[in-house]
């Protein structure tokens, strides 16, 4: 019979864990893949924003009437076309961020838009539009926010929990942890608390948001986006343009990158509003330079961190202060970094605090394991600071107080299978770690860790009666995922991978989906598919059973076709996928296996990184010299791409950890929106980044499936800072660690 | 201000297009010649993402006009494979996993195939230093370098 998901994680597998061409390589080897830009529309118009140039203001009037005069200009929209959200307030600062109200709150924020019949004739027009500001005080650093007299960023946002007396700026805060502080540090040996501060980074896809949106008069729409979710953006794009969501149809096109920064809405909305204004299709694409002051980049934090050590090793209590800024904007990230800090450890005592502070900086955005690196950070670099004063080795340190399953989490939650000790072990005795360190350079290691998503999942799978097998499936394929999606279904199913194809279904063909974030969709699914294969199969089951006259309970499945089992095993030939597929008519109909539900039992992940660095004492540039990661997948299911998440999250996070950061100047206006000046990680800066695989199946998913996108995100930052206060014998507490900054430390040692 | 008439080569096709003296040759390429495997990535010259080659040399495509190409010879990534065949280098990034979400593959394969044409065994420095001006965020270069290794000896074994 078909196993049960109750049962242990499957370890034998056919097709799980090999490495096929991936089903859409073709068409990205080719040029031939349609990502969002890449659309065109009979008789298109093209889009442009009107920014705010200032980073806080008052709006006193919007004079469109020169743009609406200029000849192929056919529409310009204001926040007058979009009808104010009620009763939702996180709805409302969307609809807010994607046009501007009253008030602009940063540099960036959308104000007005055009569309025209040529792209010159948009950037024309919007440079028309006559916008009259009352210029206010603005903040963009988190800690002058929260002091008592800071400019106030918005008024009456702070929520209930927030003490009294302090800024109206702080909005939020929450607490996590178990166990008595007091006592706790009481029994260190050592204990030390220090404060670390880190940038704004981007998620610097390198796709800009691009979208094609159509209106009719009878307020149905189409929407072809670049999209982490297009299901969510039917929601939003409905709610703030105040029509029916199932008027609107949305298709994700191929995706240029998101890293949690396309699952928010912010062209979209404006370009549809154009399109219905205008009557054709609309065409907004952002400018790069849109991208950096327009859309979300991570929190920018200012974190406090205690830890305390016996001189064996063993942490006795952690506490953390993470003070965190998402722009003009409530988030929750503050929670997200006060959940995982600590993560990697078992403590008897630990808490921690998540605040939540308003800046005149963009509307913070999920990017890969939001809030996460920036709390580890702090904890892992306090962690290894103790290391070093106690003269104890960081990596049986981290042995010593790993989380293991039993665990009571940092977060509360009881650990069930995890690799972390599996990973550290694996670091302890992998050539990195065991080739002593040359002369003149140094070493850090460091943990992570992420939670993993699952949630709403749909997926449909039909089987075709020349016998082949399409998944209908509603996640953006961001990085692989139709490969994994059509691996887990010719697995269960015992047909070749090469018979299945995974189409990514528009949002009318589908039920509800989340969005590709999470590190969810290998896992959600991947599982959704399976049990989708699983109904296909039991209803393959019962038509050979009709054919051979016995009951379907007396079938199985083995190796892709119905064979009679039991008393009548051998009594018939087995009958395959393909023959019950072409023999469907006569027996019932077409074939298809379905599945809806919120997956459940994702399996957290950890991780541990070191990095051998060499330092330029003359410049204070770090050269990157060897980089290692290992990491719990818990089954790799095309283990390339587990790797590829391994080596892009780390680079990611060496980028946070070495050079990107948003540079403010002192009117909040952004001195570095382009990719020459907001550096992210080019090839000639890195090594090679080895990826070692570990797999502990994770309990929650018939194959052991866990995600791994998020995690390798997390250790960079504090691993790259450990091996360079090593390196130069003082440390830095402030990320990044540019040059300038690391030639201060140097010089201040 | 007129339209400029452009005669020139793409992919070793004639092409005729006329053009404003502001339009980019990335614009040409995209909405007057429909080929949409150039990216705009970030229109200054920074990504890579539009490299095409002009003449036998890459170029960002966003910073050429397209009035300057007349004349010239363009290659693009809608040329790199022979017809239904892939070229070694698109085969070697698939079988070796070098792209995830691909916006930057074409202008990456582009690059790697000038670099293979002037040198047929370049060293992993040579590779990274050549792609330096082509930005990939979701990789870590990694599984890029092996790939472009990879068909480089594919090639060479040709």
């Amino acid at each position: 019979m078909t196993m049960a998901l109750d049962q242990q994680p499957k370890r034998q597998f056919k097709y799980v864990g090999t490495r096929p061409p991936r089903p859409d390589g073709i068409d990205k080897v080719t040029g031939r893949a349609q990502y969002g830009n890449d659309l065109v529309a009979p008789g298109m118009l093209w889009a442009k924003i009107l920014r705010s140039p200032h980073a806080h203001a008052k709006i006193v009037s919007i004079d469109t009437s020169a743009a609406e005069a200029l000849a192929g200009v056919k529409a310009v929209v204001t926040a007058r076309d979009f009808p104010a959200i009620e009763g939702d307030a996180g709805m409302r600062d969307v609809q807010l961020n994607c046009m501007a109200d009253t008030h602009v709150w940063y540099e960036g924020h959308a104000v007005a838009a055009v569309a025209a019949t040529s792209d010159a004739l948009a950037r024309q027009a919007v440079k028309l539009i006559r916008v009259v500001y009352e210029i206010l005080p603005h903040v963009t650093d988190v800690d002058a926010a929260m002091a008592p007299n800071a400019p106030l960023v918005r008024e009456g946002q702070a929520m209930e929990n927030v003490p009294a007396g302090m800024s109206a700026n702080v909005t939020y805060t929450s607490e996590f942890g178990h166990g008595d502080l007091t006592s706790g540090f009481a029994k260190a040996d050592l204990v030390i608390e220090r404060v670390f501060k880190t940038a704004a980074t981007h998620q610097g896809y390198i796709e800009p948001h691009a979208c094609l949106a159509s209106m009719s008069s009878d307020g149905r729409g189409e929407l072809w986006t670049c999209t982490q979710g297009h299901f969510y953006f039917r929601t939003a794009c409905a709610a703030i343009l105040g029509i029916e969501a199932s008027g609107l149809r949305v298709t994700a096109s191929e995706i240029g990158g998101g890293f949690g920064g396309k699952t928010q809405v912010w062209a979209e909305p404006v370009a549809l509003a154009l399109a219905k204004k205008s009557g054709k299709p609309v065409k907004l694409t952002m400018t790069r330079d849109e991208v950096f002051r327009g859309t979300g980049p991570t929190v920018t934090t200012s974190m406090t961190c205690k830890i305390g050590m016996t001189k064996a090793g063993r942490i006795t209590a952690g506490e953390a202060t993470l003070r965190y800024s998402g722009g003009a904007y409530h988030t929750g990230t503050c929670d997200m970094g006060a959940m995982a800090g600590f993560a990697a450890y078992d403590l008897d005592v630990v808490r921690t605090y998540g605040w939540n502070v308003l800046t005149n900086r963009p509307k913070e955005i999920a990017y890969r394991a939001p809030g996460a690196p920036q709390a580890i950070y702090a904890v892992e670099s306090t962690i290894d600071e103790l290391c070093q004063k106690l003269n104890l080795d960081p990596l049986d340190v981290r042995i010593l107080n790993a989380a293991r399953k039993g665990t009571k989490s940092s977060y509360g939650v009881v650990f069930e299978d995890i690799g972390l000790l599996e990973a550290l072990h694996a670091a302890k005795t992998h050539p990195h770690w065991t080739t002593p360190v040359a002369p003149g350079t140094s070493r850090g290691i460091a943990c992570g860790f992420w939670f993993n998503f699952g949630g709403n999942t749909c997926v449909s799978l039909n089987i075709g009666t020349d016998g082949t097998v399409s998944v209908s499936e509603g996640n953006p394929d961001i990085g692989g995922s139709r490969a994994s999606i059509a691996l887990m279904a010719a697995e269960e199913l015992g047909v070749p991978y090469e018979t299945v194809r995974v189409v990514i279904a528009d949002t009318a063909s589908l039920g509800y989906n989340d969005n590709t974030d999470g590190s969810r969709v290998t896992f959600a699914v991947g599982l959704a598919t399976i049990k989708a294969a699983i109904a296909a199969k039991t209803n393959m089951m019962a038509r050979a059973a009709q054919v051979w006259g016995i009951d379907p309970e007396a079938v199985e499945w083995v190796d892709g076709a119905a064979c009679p089992a039991g008393p009548n095993a051998g009594k018939f030939p087995p009958m395959t996928l393909a023959e019950i597929a072409a023999n469907s008519f006569s027996t019932g109909g077409p074939i298809a296996g379905h599945c809806d539900f919120q997956a459940d039992g994702a399996g957290v992940s950890f991780g541990v990184h070191i990095a051998d660095v060499k330092m330029d004492m003359e410049t204070g540039k770090t050269e990157l010299l060897r980089y290692t990661v290992f990491q719990d997948a818990g089954k790799a299911v095309h283990p390339d791409y587990v790797e590829g998440q391994m080596q892009g999250g780390a680079v990611q996070g060496i980028g946070m950890a070495l050079n990107e950061e948003y540079i403010y100047s002192d009117k909040g206006t952004i001195l570095n929106a382009g990719f020459l000046d907001y550096r992210i990680p080019v090839a000639s800066d890195l090594p090679m980044i080895e990826a070692v695989i570990l797999e502990i199946p994770n309990p929650g998913h018939p194959y052991g499936v866990r995600g791994v996108g998020e995690t390798p995100i997390c250790p960079p930052l504090a691993t790259m800072a450990n091996a360079i206060s090593r390196g130069i014998g003082a440390r830095l507490y402030e990320l990044p660690m540019s040059p300038p900054r690391v030639l201060k430390a140097i010089k201040g040692a | 201000m007129s339209a400029i008439a452009v005669t020139t080569t793409v992919n070793g096709d004639p092409v005729q297009f006329l053009t404003d003296p502001g339009e980019t040759l990335l614009d040409v390429l995209r909405y007057k010649l429909n080929l949409m495997g150039a990216k705009e990535g970030c229109g200054t010259g920074d990504c890579g993402s539009c490299t095409v080659t002009l003449n036998g040399r890459i170029v960002c495509s966003c910073l050429v006009l397209g009035a300057e190409v007349d004349g010239a010879e363009i290659g693009t990534i809608e040329g790199l494979a022979d017809g239904p065949n892939l070229h070694p280098l698109q085969q070697a990034f698939i079988d070796h996993a070098a792209l995830q979400c691909g916006i930057c593959t074409p202008g990456i394969l582009v690059a790697s195939k000038t670099l293979l044409d002037r040198n047929p065994d370049p060293s992993e420095e040579e590779i990274r230093y050549w792609l330096a001006g082509n930005l990939c965020r979701c990789t870590g270069y990694d599984k890029i370098i092996r790939a472009v290794q990879a068909a480089a000896a594919t090639m060479r074994g040709a």
